[in-house]
Formats: C-alpha cells, structure tokens, sequence
C-alpha cells in the first residue's frame, strides 16, 4: 500500500513498516487497521452464514442433500458464531471505527481525534476482545446464540465466559471510541465550523456516539454479573436459585435495543453524504435529519421491551413499549422523505456508490415499515422469533448497515488509497449483491409469516421451497462481495491515481490531497458555509 | 485556566499535542473527556445498583441477613479513609497548581498510602468471610454459615460483585497516582500543564463517590 | 373491499383457528396494505425522480431547496398519526389476547428439553399433543423445566414464552377442527427445532371420551402404565426395549434377572433396587463400555408408584 500519491508525502507514506502502523495514533491508519480486521470478521461470519443458508437448503429428512452440518449442536454454534461475530466485530464497529475514525476529523477540519492514544487503545481493546471471543471456538465452542439467554447461558458450555468476557472489552472499545467522537466534535472543529455547518454524517456519529457511551456500560455489567452467575452461581440470573432470568433480557437489551441504532445511524450519515453529491444539490431538511438522528438515540433507550413482548413481562409494559417504539419511528421516516425529496430537482449520477445509496433507502424501506409491523402488539405476538424477524433486521442490518458500508467505502476509496476503483465493476457487485439480498431475504418475511420459528436446525416439509429460495440467494450475495473484493484489490493495485474530487463534493476531505497528508490538511481550513452549497 | 505563574521565579510553558491549537483547547477536551469518561462508570454501577434493588426488594429479610454478617465499623473506617484521600487528592491539584510540586507529592503519596489502607481493610474483611464461609453464590456453605435463607449466596454475589469492582477501581486509581506522583517529582506538572492530575483526581472522587453509595446499601441498609 | 381481501389472500398467514387470530389478520391486513402504499410513494418517488433528474452534463444546476416546512410537518404528521391508529387497533386485539376467561378449561403444558409434558386437570398425562374441544375457552398455564422455552401456535397467532421459576398463560378459544402445529419458539439448544407437538381440536364429544380415556389409564394394569410412562419420559431414545441394539444407553431387552459388568470390573445384579438406583442415581454404576453423565437424573420428577410402575415394566421385557 506504500505508494507515493501526486503529492509525495501522506498519511500512508509518511513512516514505514508494520511497527509504525502497530504504533500509530494517526486516525486515518487506525481507520485503516479497523478496516482490515472488521472485513476479516466479515469473512468469516460469512462463511458462517453461507454453512446455515447450505444447512437449510432441504429439510434434514430429505436424502443427500438434507444434512449438511453434522448435527443440531453444530448448528447451533454456528449460528451463534454468526451472530456474535457479524453483531459485535462487524456491524457495530464497521462504519463508526472505520469510515468514522478515517474521516469524522477531516470532516470538522480537525488534525486528528481529541484523543489519539485512546483511539490507538481502543483498537487493541477491540482485538483483545475479539481474540477472546474467536478463541473460544478452540476452547468448548459456544451455542448460546450472541442473545446469551439466560437460564441457558448457565447451564451451556464452559467457556461462556470467555466469550462474554470477549463482548466486554470490546464494548470497552466501542465505549472509548465514542467518547473520543464526542469530544472531538464538541472541542476540535476548525475554525467557522459551527455544529450547523457539519455534514451530517459528523451528526449521525456523534448521535452514536452517545449511545456506545451511555448504553455500552449496561451491557458490561450485565456480561460480568452473567460471568459471575457461572463461575459462582450467584443466582441473579438463574431460576433455580431464586433469581428472574427475565431481569437479565431487560438488562440485556436496554443495551441492544441502542445498540441497532449504533448500527443504523452511522449507516444514515453516509448515505446522506451520497445522495447530496451525486445529486449534486443541497440536501432537503438538514436540520431535521441532524435532529432526528439525536431525537432516535434518546427515544431508542426507552424502548427496549419490544423484544420481550412474550417474554412474560406484564401486558401494561407492552402496551407502553410497543407505544413508545411508535414513537420512534416517526423520526426514521423523516430521514427517508428527506432523502427522498433531496433527489428532486437534483442532478443526478449513477456511479457505484450512489446505486449502494439508492440500495439502502430500498431495502431500508422495507426493513422500516416491517418493523412497524413488529411493533404492534398482537402481530408481534405471531412474528416475534419468527423468520418475519429475522427478515426484518437482516434488511435493517444487511440491507441498511453493510449497504451504506460498501457504498461508503466505494465513495471514499479514492481519499483513502488515492486511487480509483473500477466503477463497472463496483456497480456489478452491486447488482449481484442487491438482487441476492431481495432473494435470500424477501422469502424469509413469507416464511415467517407462514410461522417458521427462527435457529431452527430443520423444519416441517411446508417451508422448503422458499428455504431453497432463500439459499440460492444467498450464493448470489456471496458472488457479490467476492466481485466487492475484487474490485478494491484491483483498484488498490492498478486503479489510476485518484484526482483531489473525483465526485465534485463539498465537503472538507475533499478539499484536501487524496490521500490526505500526515495532519490532514496542509493549512488548517476555514470553514464558511454549510456542507452542501451547491449552488 | 490560571494566568501565569511566578511563584518559583520561572515560568513553565505549557506542552500542547500536535492536533491541538492551543493549551486551553487541550485542557477544555482533556476535561471533557474524563466526565464522560465518568457517567460511563455510573452507569456501570447503577446499573448493578438496579440489578440490587430489585432484589432487595424480592429478598429483604435474605438481604438482611446479609448485611447483618457485615461489619459496618470496618465500612465506615473505610469510608472516612476514602472521604480523607479524596481530600488530599484535591489539595495535590491545587499546589501543583500553585507550583509547589513537593507539597502535591506528599498530598498525592498520602493518596496512595489511603488507597492502600482502605484495601488492606478490604482484604481483612474478605479473608474474615472467607473464613467463615461467606462465599458468593454456591460457594456459600449455607450449613456452615447457618443461614436462614438458602439462597444468601447472592447477596454475597451482590456483596463480592460490587465491592470487588470498586476495589479494583481503587487499584487501578493507586496505579494512575502512582504514575501522577512519579511525573510530578520529575517536574512534568506544573502552572501551566496539569490535566492528568485533574483527570485522575475526578476519577478518584468518583470512586469515592461510588463508595458513599455502596456502604450505605451493604453495610446499613438491613 | 375486494383489494382488502386481496391483501389478507396474499399474506400467507396459515389458517386461523381462532376469533382472536381472523382478528390479527385483519390488522395485518391494514398495515400490508398502508405499507405497500408507503413503500410505492418512498420507492416510486425514489425511482422517479432518479429517472427525471439524470444528470445531463457537468455542470448542471441544481435548484437549491434547503427544507419546506409545510412539507416537513406533514411528512411527520401523519405517519404519526397512522403509527398512533395501529398502536391502538393493536392494543384493543392484545387485551383480548391477554385477558384470560374465566371458567375456561385449564391445561398445564410444561416446557423441558427438548418435549411438551402436558397434563390435564384429571391427572392424564401426555407428550406434545394437546387435545382441546372446539369453541370452548381453553387457558394453557406454562411452565418451564430447564431452560426458557416459548410456546407458539402459528394457526391460533398465540405465543407466550415458558420461563423456569414462574407461571405464564396464554388462552385460545378453537373454532375450526383439525390439528395444528406446536412450535417452541424460544432458542433451547441441540433439539429446539425438534420441539414440535399437536394441537388437536375436536368435538366436543370426542373431547369428553379422550378425557374419559384418560381417567381409566389410572386404573391401567401396572405394567401398562410403565409402558406409557416409558414412552412419555422418552426413554425409549436410548433404551430399546425388543431387542439388544443398543441406542444410547444398554438395551433393557431381556436385561432383568441378568449380570451386569460395570466399569470398574465388578458384576451387579439386575434386580428392582439396581433398577431403582439407575433411574433416580443414573451415574452411581455406570455398565463398562458407556459414557457417564448422559442420563439425566430423575429424582424428584416420578413418584413412588410411577417408579413401581417403571420397574414392573423393565421386569416385563424379560418376559417375567
């Protein structure tokens, strides 16, 4: 990667040798180290997931082709693996640690983050953390789902611990790497760089910022005290001795109810960057996305009962979430409309990045208003750890999260590496990968609907044919991210050398050398508009 | 921030990171960051604080019992101990705000000295229930002990949790104090650059903080 | 309102079986519909504008519209006010879900790994079958043995989890005969997915000579009531009973009045106290060859006479 850009010096060029990047506190290496081991663990949650889809193919009494995993343990761990791995080594950190740290900075014409030593620390936490958790699979392999249930957390396995112990430094990761954000975004702007004038991806961060900073604590005490419960059986946990196992799925999702938005709203800030510049046109209602990116983190932590609406909570509480995450809904569907009413009038271009963009409000479409379903009380009664579940917050999740992700590095692919990536190429990936997606995902709302319940290791013969469906779609996913990889390799081996603003952008790093040089900028900036002037 | 200082006859300059314009701007995010670094801690212990409450409420007569096996004179010498240092930690701050680097050395050395008082009596108190049997959750001998509630293992599951968390607070504030002091003797602190001390010493008051809140509940509330 | 009808034709919901679940579809009906309506404007809208505004060349202008706040308040509006409509059409369906009727026939289901233990009021016990008469109340009291498990019956759209240490319900009133699937919903480990039972719904008279059935099985011969619990406690998926195959666990085929070898070498006799042990204390004397700890203990779970019942079984087999 030690290339020499037009400019002679950068960021990537400016020390050399695996010691200076294991060392370094420059945001933008370590955006690029996330970006290495987070698509690392994507590749192997992938894997994990091509093996479940393989499994379900044909119900298991079906010669030849039923059995592809040895057995319903098996399964089990490698649906909890995929889980795990995808929720707390992809998803969450993906766009925040690796999007977020490369360009949240420059975004605010800042030099670095408030705290670099920090930053650097907290991808080693995230490592620490990660190692733990995939060492686990070398210790006794764990089926727990990444849910951690208890009573069957405690009685499972041994190196539960490992694992959640795992989760718990690397949401010490995602703790300081929040803070960091906020910090830099309240202290560090360059000059004239007023909270209004930021994109609005510096807004989505710093919304997801506060949530990692206030909801992670809950998850980390909820991890320890479950660690406690299984070295010492103290009981908080387990029925057996007089302790409530549902107080562990309240504690446990005050943190992963957040915890999808941590996922979603980073998602939203890059697709608002996308869609204004390749409409080219000022984006519609800037004020009402930043706010309603806060506006969600607030109301998002008063919601979290909506995962237990058959949990055996009372009806009262029900009735209150399922009226709250109403409630919670009406700023995510401002975002779409905004979106939506940006393209109006606008100038618009089809290169790769903009299609991941037009992607996401798709599927994000649909995961939206299934989710609305979810939160009506009776219907979620019938669909709840159903597959209409596990649909809706794959086209949330896969849909939403992992779109904005390609779409955003396709986009800043030029600013990180200097070089382009093939757009031909880049636009089939997408094609590939959203057709797959519909495929895979689509029939899993009918599946589910139909009442097929979700980890299941085999089903009733009814389910097959949308299974087989399903399956085949997720081959095509999987040729989609292969020409994904494909393209960047290519693009960072032979791509031509990147122009300053190949997508003539407004905002700050465009403004700057691609790559950026050591401190960011050559003189510090002096921002005197908004993010979106075009005019 | 202060103006400058000519207690000692010089004027130390403050050192700025690179990715700073200026010491005030360091100092505003340095401050910043160690709150929000603290509602973190608060809310790690609220919520096990939640986690207790709502036991305390299915289990009072369990809880005390529990508590009734503490020794709440050992509780509050530990309290007025922690109460003490957080005292001297404040004044270290402000004689190393006022240049006088000794005087914060010794402020900060009585600190340490504290944190270690206050961990030598932990240590007393748990090895006395060690002794007796009082083990977390199934550890717990409930023959042994005679208790009169079978699950008393978790009010020491609770007891062990929290006491052991903020312990190791503790130790990893000595160790932060430790590294304070160590700079401090070497002259890194001074008029013009003192935000780790601050830092830290918000962290200390917080883990004292934390502790007014958890002997009450373990030690008294019965 | 044949576009309605169309809209619940195609939702793919299985059959309802209840009052309660024509009810849910309806709803589910309504947000189909509003959201296919949402998803056309969103994704339309989104379509259209895309083809209409292609950019032309490099340096179009664009029209610089920052927000309208017209717009922006209805936009907001009124998916609030639709949200707000489906919340409480939802909340008017869930009372009724939820509140239990009174005089209802009541049917305890246990969950445990990996079956639905399910006993009725007159003591008849029976394995992830539940039978129930057509238009009565019938309220299921859950429990949970082991671990959390969720009881679900997709034809009925009711589901309520089973959790260890407490007591939850769910009730349903059939009106359609038939037999319905019984799903466990709640991830429970190497089985989960193999926890499927019956719900069967029948006539009323056909209700009343199963129950009458049932209340004879207590005056059973022994044997036979070994025989049943045999099968009920699901031994028989490591023990086999008419042959010396071995499953699991040793054969009980002609085993009683045998000699045993155990893993330390010594013989034991296969008499009621062994087999008594072996049932309450299964890891006291393991037979060579086997793996210790597979057997769950059942202490606690049968009673003196079902053990009696138990024995006289094993002791059956060898033909004695």
């Amino acid at each position: 990667m030690g290339h020499s850009s037009a400019h002679g010096e950068n960021y990537l060029n400016h020390e050399k040798g695996l010691w200076s990047w294991l060392t370094t506190v420059d945001h933008k290496r370590i955006g690029l180290m996330y970006m290495i081991t987070v698509l690392f663990f994507f590749f192997v949650g992938g894997v994990m997931a091509l093996l479940l889809r393989a499994e379900l193919f044909a119900p298991n009494a079906v010669a030849g082709v039923g059995q592809v995993l040895k057995s319903g343990d098996i399964y089990n761990q490698v649906l909890t693996y995929h889980g795990a791995i995808m929720v707390f080594m992809v998803i969450i950190p993906g766009i925040p640690a690796i999007l977020g740290n490369f360009f949240l900075p420059i975004h605010i014409g800042a030099k670095d983050v408030a705290f670099p030593k920090v930053n650097l620390a907290s991808w080693y936490c995230f490592m620490f953390g990660a190692s733990l958790a995939i060492g686990t699979f070398f210790a006794s392999k764990i089926d727990t789902g990444w849910t951690f249930y208890t009573p069957y957390s405690i009685r499972t396995g041994t190196s539960t611990v490992m694992m959640v112990l795992g989760a718990f430094v690397m949401g010490m990761s995602s703790v300081l790497t929040g803070l960091n954000f906020i910090v830099t975004v309240h202290k560090l702007r360059a000059p004239g760089m007023t909270m209004h004038r930021m994109p609005l991806f510096v807004w989505a961060l710093y919304s997801t910022a506060i949530l990692q900073m206030l909801a992670t604590p809950v998850l980390a005490i909820t991890l320890l005290l479950l660690a406690a419960e299984k070295i010492f059986g103290v009981g908080i946990f387990d029925p057996k001795l007089g302790g409530d196992p549902v107080l562990f799925q309240h504690f446990f999702w005050f943190y992963s109810h957040p915890a999808v938005y941590i996922m979603i709203l980073p998602a939203m800030g890059v697709v608002s960057e996308l869609i204004t510049t390749f409409s080219r046109k000022v984006i519609f209602g800037y004020t009402a996305i930043a706010y309603s990116s806060l506006g969600i983190a607030a109301v998002s932590f008063f919601v979290w009962g909506h995962h237990m609406f058959v949990s055996g909570q009372s009806s009262f509480a029900g009735i209150l979430f399922s009226f709250i995450t109403m409630l919670v809904g009406v700023p995510t569907a401002i975002k779409m409309f905004n979106w939506v009413a940006t393209l109006y009038k606008g100038s618009i271009r089809f290169d790769a990045p903009m299609l991941y963009a037009l992607g996401f409000m798709f599927l994000f479409a649909i995961g939206g208003v299934t989710g609305i379903m979810l939160a009506v009380l009776p219907i979620d009664v019938h669909f709840h750890d159903t597959y209409f579940v596990v649909a809706h917050f794959h086209y949330v999740m896969v849909g939403g999260t992992l779109m904005a992700l390609m779409g955003g590095l396709y986009y800043w692919f030029p600013k990180m590496f200097g070089r382009m990536c093939s757009d031909a190429w880049a636009r089939m990936s997408f094609v590939f990968i959203f057709i797959g997606f519909n495929v895979t995902f689509f029939p899993q709302f009918i599946l589910g609907a139909m009442g097929m319940p979700r980890r299941y290791f085999d089903y009733i013969p009814a389910y097959e044919t949308l299974n087989k469906v399903s399956t085949v779609g997720s081959w095509l996913i999987m040729a989609g991210f292969l020409i994904s990889l494909y393209t960047l390799v290519r693009g960072l081996r032979s791509g031509e050398k990147a122009p300053m603003n190949p997508w003539g952008s407004k905002t700050l790093e465009w403004q700057t050398s691609s790559p950026p040089p050591h401190f960011n900028f050559d003189v510090e900036p002096i921002v005197t508009a908004g993010p979106y002037e075009y005019r | 921030m202060s103006t400058d200082s000519t207690a000692h006859g010089k004027t130390p300059t403050a050192h700025v990171s690179h990715h700073f314009r200026d010491a005030n701007q360091e100092y505003e995010s340095g401050k910043q960051g160690i709150w929000l670094f603290m509602v973190t801690e608060i809310l790690m212990f609220g919520a096990i604080l939640v986690g207790y409450s709502i036991f305390h409420a299915i289990y009072p007569e369990m809880f005390a019992e529990g508590a009734k096996s503490l020794d709440w004179k050992m509780g509050f010498i530990n309290t007025l101990v922690l109460i003490f240092s957080s005292f001297t930690m404040a004044i270290s701050i402000s004689f190393v705000q006022k240049n006088q680097t000794k005087k914060a050395a010794i402020a900060m050395g009585t600190t340490i000295l504290c944190g270690a008082i206050f961990m030598c009596i932990k240590y007393f108190e748990y090895t006395h229930k060690f002794h007796l049997g009082l083990y977390p959750g199934r550890y717990l001998d409930a023959a042994k002990v005679g208790a009169e509630h079978a699950n008393l293992g978790m009010y020491f599951g609770f007891y062990y949790c929290m006491t052991g968390l903020h312990g190791l607070h503790v130790l990893i504030g000595m160790g932060l104090i430790t590294w304070l002091l160590i700079r401090t003797i070497r002259g890194d602190f001074h008029s013009q650059y003192w935000i780790p001390v601050e830092g830290v010493g918000i962290f200390w008051h917080i883990v004292d903080l934390i502790w007014i809140f958890l002997f009450p509940l373990l030690y008294l509330v019965g | 309102m044949m576009w309605y009808n169309l809209a619940k034709a195609q939702s793919f919901m299985p059959t309802d079986g209840t009052e309660i679940a024509k009810q849910v579809d309806n709803l589910y009906g309504f947000l189909l519909i509003t959201s296919f309506i949402a998803c056309v404007l969103v994704i339309g809208g989104m379509i259209y504008f895309v083809h209409k505004y292609k950019r032309k060349s490099d340096n179009d202008k664009t029209a610089y519209i920052s927000h309208n706040t017209t717009l922006e308040f209805l936009w907001s509006f009124i998916p609030l006010v639709i949200f707000l409509i489906v919340f409480a059409w939802g909340w008017y369906i869930y009372q009724d879900m939820r509140t239990m009727p009174k005089n209802a026939i009541e049917i305890s289901v246990l969950g445990k790994q990996w079956a639905w233990e399910i006993e009725y009021k007159n003591g008849y016990k029976a394995v992830n079958e539940v039978v129930v008469p057509i238009g009565k109340d019938v309220k299921l009291l859950l429990a949970a043995q082991d671990v959390i498990h969720s009881f679900y019956v997709p034809s009925f759209r009711i589901k309520q989890d089973a959790v260890p240490g407490r007591y939850t319900a769910l009730w349903f009133n059939a009106n359609k005969l038939g037999e319905f699937h019984i799903f466990c919903t709640e991830y429970c480990g190497t089985s989960h997915s193999g926890m499927i039972g019956l719900l069967k719904v029948v006539t009323q008279e056909e209700f009343n000579s199963f129950m009458e059935k049932g209340q004879e099985e207590g005056q059973l011969p022994l044997v036979k009531r070994g025989e049943k619990l045999f099968a009920l406690k699901a031994c028989a998926s490591c023990h086999s009973v008419d042959s010396p195959a071995v499953k699991v666990g040793p054969s009980l085929y002609k085993k009683f009045g045998s000699d045993e070898i155990l893993e330390d070498g010594s013989k034991v006799a296969v008499d009621e106290n062994y087999i008594r042990e072996s049932i309450l204390q299964p890891n006291a004397k393991i037979v060579k060859g086997y793996p210790r700890g597979i057997m769950p203990t059942f202490q606690g779970q049968i009673n003196e006479n079902e053990l009696g019942a138990l024995v006289e079984y094993v002791k059956s087999l060898s033909g004695k």
